[in-house]
């Protein structure tokens, strides 16, 4: 073996000299040389002696290989002769590329792809749903399957976790309204007006929409990504195999632990924003606590709160459902799992602002 | 003829909370050769490996690669040691979100002056020398199977034509076919460019095919090193097991068929 023991970081040279139909080739021809000498070479023709050269390594052999039909290579020690052989067997065969021509027939594929595409998610967002309240009634039937300490460890994830950060979102949403309705409402003498301007917007819609517009960026990322690198490991098959139903034991406590908490982040979410409003009110417009809490108590009727309450439980479900399914779509990279959790949350917050709009609508129509 | 060292270990330790993987562990790879290291599961092949590659420091010992003292260098030392090594991990490590083609471009992507039409090329050559059809270039990783991608792991480790490569069972999960012909194309190689081979398996046919030498991992040390030939005559119980159970016998056989 006559490989070359001298330190690699050395510059690496090869030169080729000649001309006509004899040229030489000495140096190292390595990985870090060949691009030097691969556009001298384009235009050798004849012999090329390789007795010169000190080093070969694959780039190097497979760069002359290419331009073996146009060089005859001579003079090459045994163990480059070997490796020039060894490259020359294995030389990729590149199939005849065949280039499909952009048209209009490709866009008019992709249109139809896209809206099959949303066709399909809304399918499968259904179905999803279908499973889960399947697997819901089983346990109704079965409580003993119902999978206890998932849903525990998922509510202290999902609820108890999130608490600092709505609390402190709700406060401050409550300190703003305030403030600013102080700006207004003063220029009518109508201070105390601005209770109710606190207590039916929050009550009503800001409490629970922030609240699970929190949660939406929160969880259904965390739900896509977590189910998503267990299917991207295989280990959502395993369970399959296993006689497991990944419904059971993924989804249910998930989304069940949405369905509880998200209620009680919601009360949370109001408590909070009725205190910051209230402390505001107190130092800018000098109404004090009891005074703010009498009248919250006397011109603020309870449909308020149980018309934001109603939608707790259908953002949980929304929620949840689209965080699962995108963690079931994940495929076997990386890069897909990025993608799908970015999505889930996108589509989380629409289809909560979506629903939480059709809320509004209905709510009108029945004058509630 | 005073054969050059190219990886010298001394002392090495490594330790996972109060469970000592290897203790005063030494061992030396010589240049140009086929170093075929053993050892029950769990033994810590893997983790030794790791070690050496740089990737999880040892608690005590020394390492040198290439003479150089390789744990206390500096970065941008052990960056050029690491140019000169390739790395194929057990489980083939692969980055998911390109195809193979682009894998093995990775380091390539590291040399300067490189056309990417070359660099290309080169990464086709390398996806072809280990054995994978031409079209495999273009797929996932997730979508080959797993014996797949065991060469394309091998394709990426070798594509700066390194001097050392270290490989982690690389015919684990290969057709018996497909694993002679990796044992051929690792032979090959170590003969045309001088490439230095570390190679972790439980392959008796590999070790038969390829090895110039063996290193068995036991107590946690190396705890023989030797040709096939001095592996057949030790008498430490597992090594005498592992060289003369049911399946080493039918390797043996297999290899005096083929003389
Ligand atoms: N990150 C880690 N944390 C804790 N222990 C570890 C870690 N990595 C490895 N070990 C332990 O080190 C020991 C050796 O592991 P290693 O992966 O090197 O085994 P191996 O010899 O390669 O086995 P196999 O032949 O099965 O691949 C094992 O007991 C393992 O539990
Ligand atoms: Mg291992």
């Amino acid at each position: 073996m006559t490989a070359d023991p001298s330190a690699l970081p050395a510059p690496e040279h090869a030169h080729l000299e000649g001309g006509g139909g004899a040229w030489r080739l000495s140096g190292a021809l390595t990985v870090r040389s060949v691009s030097a000498v691969a556009e001298a070479l384009e235009n050798a023709q004849g012999e090329l002696d390789l007795s010169g050269l000190t080093r070969l390594d694959t780039a190097g052999a497979y760069l002359l290989q290419r331009h073996a039909a146009s060089l005859r290579l001579h003079g090459a020690q045994a163990d480059h002769a070997a490796l020039l052989e060894r490259v020359a067997s294995s030389m990729p065969q590149p199939p005849e590329a065949s280039q499909t021509p952009f048209s209009f027939v490709q866009i008019l594929d992709r249109t139809g792809r896209m809206v099959a595409g949303a066709g399909r998610f809304l399918v499968e967002i259904t179905a999803m749903l279908g499973v889960f309240f399947e697997r819901l009634g089983q346990i109704a039937r079965h409580p003993g399957k119902l999978p206890m300490t998932a849903l525990v460890h998922h509510a202290d994830q999902v609820g108890w976790r999130a608490i600092p950060i709505v609390s402190l979102m709700s406060f401050l949403i409550g300190v703003v309204l305030a403030f600013q309705g102080a700006v207004q409402l003063r220029q009518f003498g109508a201070e105390i007006f601005v209770v109710d301007l606190i207590a039916i917007s929050i009550l009503r819609e800001l409490g629970i929409l922030l609240t699970a517009i929190i949660v939406a960026g929160r969880t259904a990322s965390s739900f896509t990504a977590a189910i998503g690198s267990m299917k991207m490991r295989e280990e959502i098959d395993a369970m399959r195999t296993l006689a497991i139903d990944p419904a059971l034991v993924l989804f249910v406590p998930r989304i069940l632990a949405l369905l509880i908490t998200l209620p009680i982040l919601g009360a949370v979410a109001n408590f909070m924003g009725l205190f910051g409003g209230a402390l505001m009110s107190w130092i800018e417009l000098g109404i004090s606590p009891p005074v703010f809490l009498s009248r919250l108590i006397a011109e603020t009727g309870t449909d308020h709160v149980m018309v934001g309450f109603v939608k707790a439980p259908v953002f949980a479900i929304i929620i949840g459902v689209i965080g699962c399914h995108a963690g079931m779509q994940v495929g076997g990279n990386a890069e897909s799992l990025g993608a799908q959790t970015s999505s889930a949350v996108v589509r989380a917050i629409f289809a909560v602002i979506v629903a939480d709009a059709l809320f509004s609508i209905f709510f009108a129509m029945m004058d509630i | 003829m005073a054969r050059e060292v190219v990886i010298k270990l001394r002392g090495i330790s490594n330790v996972f909370g109060t469970h000592a993987v290897h203790e005063n562990l030494d061992l030396d790879v010589y240049r140009g050769e086929v170093l075929g290291v053993v050892g029950g599961s769990g033994t810590g092949k893997s983790v030794l490996l790791r070690c050496i590659a740089g990737l999880r420091p040892p608690q005590a010992g020394s390492i040198e690669i290439f003479g150089q003292d390789a744990l206390n260098c500096s970065e941008a030392e052990r960056r050029e040691i690491d140019q000169r090594m390739g790395v194929m991990f057990q489980d083939g490590a692969l980055f998911s979100s390109l195809t193979v083609r682009e894998n093995v471009e990775v380091p390539l992507r590291t040399i300067d002056g490189l056309t990417p039409a070359l660099r290309r090329e080169l990464a086709d050559l390398k996806i072809a020398m280990s054995g994978l059809p031409y079209k495999a270039g273009d797929n996932y990783p997730s979508e080959l199977s797993g014996g797949m991608r065991k060469r394309a792991g091998l394709a990426r480790a070798l594509a700066l034509d390194p001097e050392i490569v270290f490989l982690d069972e690389p015919t684990a999960g290969l057709d018996p076919i497909g694993a002679s012909a990796f044992d051929e194309l690792i032979r090959g190689l170590s003969q045309a460019m001088g490439l230095t081979v570390f190679m972790v398996t439980h392959d008796l046919d590999s070790l038969h095919a390829c090895c110039d030498r063996i290193a068995v991992l036991a107590d946690k040390r190396v705890k023989y090193t030797g040709t096939m030939e001095e592996m057949l005559k030790i008498d430490h119980p597992w090594v005498h097991e592992y060289f003369h159970g049911p399946r080493a016998r039918a390797a043996i056989a297999t290899k005096e068929k083929a003389l």
